[in-house]
């Protein structure tokens, strides 16, 4: 069984296409590698195949660890809340849906930051998730199941989500590949908002390749939201071993001031490694880069104090009684929602009510103008922006738990990205007091082509082994 | 700095019961977040649009054709209280 585990999804589906493995098996595998699952990864494991999966489509039949936010009809879908806890939704989110049909069955539901607030995977209602790679470690979060879960090899891929780097970065420190798309290729119907103009659905895997094909079967425009559109260029998986010809702009602001020094140093041998393949670097000024987090850290607790008004005891999740309708929404939220996410939903209502509007949220979607401005004037003069994922590595489990402004700020090098709405990968860039570092690299939006074309190469050149943190093999 | 009586207004306004150590502690904790999201307060941005979409995308219409929706007992199946085919709450009045 083993050796299944060590196949890539793309290997794997290949090796179901001609006949030398039988996706029963390979569902029965990971089905059991996940049940086996020591990290808290998952928080619901399927019993056995669905009945009316397709091994026929490209996918293969590999599996698919989702995470937990995504609904699934028939299976919990708990958003890492106690106030959904064991509800079971009854319709499945049009991504989970698009990915069964062209082979990819729902394996699993991967432990989560609750409502995905969170980088540690600590705010889960369910209970830390490990990392893989040092066990008193956090997998970062939020998406920090479906990372841990894919690294250590209990999962061939999954489904997370990004709203300010929930992807990226546990994919970095579990050492794995992370892509949050550009903002409206992938249906978020089905996904339990928290951001609504910020959060995107995007694959967590072993390599770029797999990252390509899972994300080819993600995009396109749904009639169920609105925001949602067809990619237009149609996705390939990569194969480029040079980069000749592309330039990747370094933030002029990165001055590595506040990035541990192992992290910065993996991170200037990438370069290096990046012009040998024929790329060159150059500075690019990103000045309103630094006010991402501030901006970030308005707009995303305003939506989500807005789409988290819908917990209220009424129509789904748990409910604690009380004689009057206002006793029983507010002792209901008291109870159901953990602390970081009362924060936020503090944070977000202060933000939005009457007097603080114009200076917060107004203020900060304007400086969201400026940070897409930011990135269009780059991309005139580079293809790529390019930075560490994280300023760290995995940090220790309970390290910042107790400061939550310590926290928001390892959110600092993928939060520009999505107030822009643009793609950005990350690929495991090597090892810094034996644990994984994560490159990213962001382009304009619809690049998703480019930036894997760009990553397979980098990712070709690292040479990163990523077998041990494979602890299921 | 956000005092004691603000924290209770806006929990007032989220719909949020907070025990004393959670008005206390949110108090402290929420000044320190804002301090730090007073730096957007320094920039200059007048005349700068606000972002309300990072993607353009022109009107998504589509015909307005009726198409069946979940059927009752499977939107009631998860409520926590339901009677007579609807959501049962306690009174607004108590």
């Amino acid at each position: 069984m083993s050796d299944i585990l060590d196949l890539t999804a793309k290997q794997a589906a290949d090796a179901v296409a001609t006949g030398d493995l039988d996706p029963k098996d390979l569902y029965e595998a990971y089905r059991a590698a996940s049940a086996a699952d020591d990290l808290n990864a998952y928080v619901w494991v399927a019993d056995a195949a669905p009945a009316d999966g397709d091994a026929s489509g490209e996918l293969g039949g590999v599996p698919l660890a989702v995470k937990d936010l995504f609904c699934t009809e028939g299976a919990p879908s708990q958003a890492g809340s106690k106030i959904l806890e064991d509800y079971r939704p009854p319709y499945t989110a049009t991504v989970v849906r698009k990915l069964a049909q062209a082979g990819a069955p729902l394996l699993g539901k991967t432990n989560q930051d609750e409502f995905a607030m969170g980088s540690s995977n600590e705010n889960s209602a369910y209970g830390p998730v490990l990392n893989p790679w040092d066990r008193t470690r956090v997998p970062g979060g939020s998406s920090g199941g479906s990372a841990a879960a894919v690294a250590a090899g209990y999962a061939p891929w999954a489904l997370g989500t990004d709203t300010g780097g929930s992807i990226r970065q546990p994919a970095a420190l579990c050492g794995i590949v992370g892509l949050k798309p550009t903002y409206g290729t992938v249906s978020r119907y089905g996904m339990i908002a928290f951001a609504s103009s910020l959060d995107q659905a995007g694959p967590l895997t072993r390599d770029v390749t797999d990252s390509a094909l899972l994300y080819r079967h993600m995009v396109g425009r749904d009639g169920r939201d609105s925001t949602s559109l067809e990619h237009p260029e149609e996705i390939v998986l990569p194969s480029a071993t040079r980069l000749d010809g592309i330039t990747l702009g370094v933030p002029a602001e990165l001055s590595g001031e506040g990035v541990e020094d192992g992290v910065m140093a993996r991170f200037e041998e990438t370069l290096k490694l990046a012009e040998s393949l024929g790329a060159t670097i150059r500075r690019v000024p990103l000045p309103h880069a630094d006010y991402g987090l501030s901006a970030y850290y308005v707009i995303a607790p305003a939506e989500a104090s807005s789409n988290l008004a819908r917990f209220d005891g009424v129509r789904y999740g748990a409910r604690v009684d009380a004689d009057d309708l206002l006793s029983m929404y507010t002792r209901t939220r008291h109870d159901g929602f953990g602390p970081e996410v009362k924060r936020r939903i503090m944070l977000g209502t202060y933000a939005l009510s009457s007097g603080y509007y114009d200076a917060y949220y107004g203020r900060a979607q304007r400086v969201r103008t400026k940070i897409a401005e930011d990135f269009d004037n780059a991309f005139a003069d580079v293809d790529f922006v390019v930075t560490p994922t994280s300023p760290s590595v995995a940090f220790e489990l309970g390290a910042k738990t107790d400061d939550p402004l310590a926290m928001y700020l390892n959110d600092y090098f993928t939060v520009p990205m999505p107030l822009a709405g643009i793609p950005a990968i990350s690929i495991p860039n090597g090892l810094s007091e034996d644990l994984p570092t994560g490159f990213q690299l962001a382009g304009p939006a619809f690049s998703e082509n480019r930036i894997f074309e760009a990553a397979y190469a980098l990712e070709q050149a690292i040479g990163f082994d990523g077998s041990k943190g494979r602890v299921a093999a | 700095m956000i005092d004691r009586e603000q924290v209770l207004h806006v929990a007032r306004l989220a719909r949020l019961e907070l025990s004393e150590d959670e008005v206390s502690r949110m108090s402290s904790e929420l000044s320190k977040v804002l301090d730090h999201i007073e730096k957007i307060s320094a920039l200059d941005l007048d005349g700068v649009p606000a972002t309300t979409h990072v993607v353009e995308v022109e009107n998504a219409l589509r015909p307005d054709e009726p198409r069946p929706s979940l059927p009752r007992e499977v939107a009631l199946a998860s409520a926590p209280a339901t009677q007579d085919d609807g959501f049962l709450v306690p009174s607004p009045q108590a």
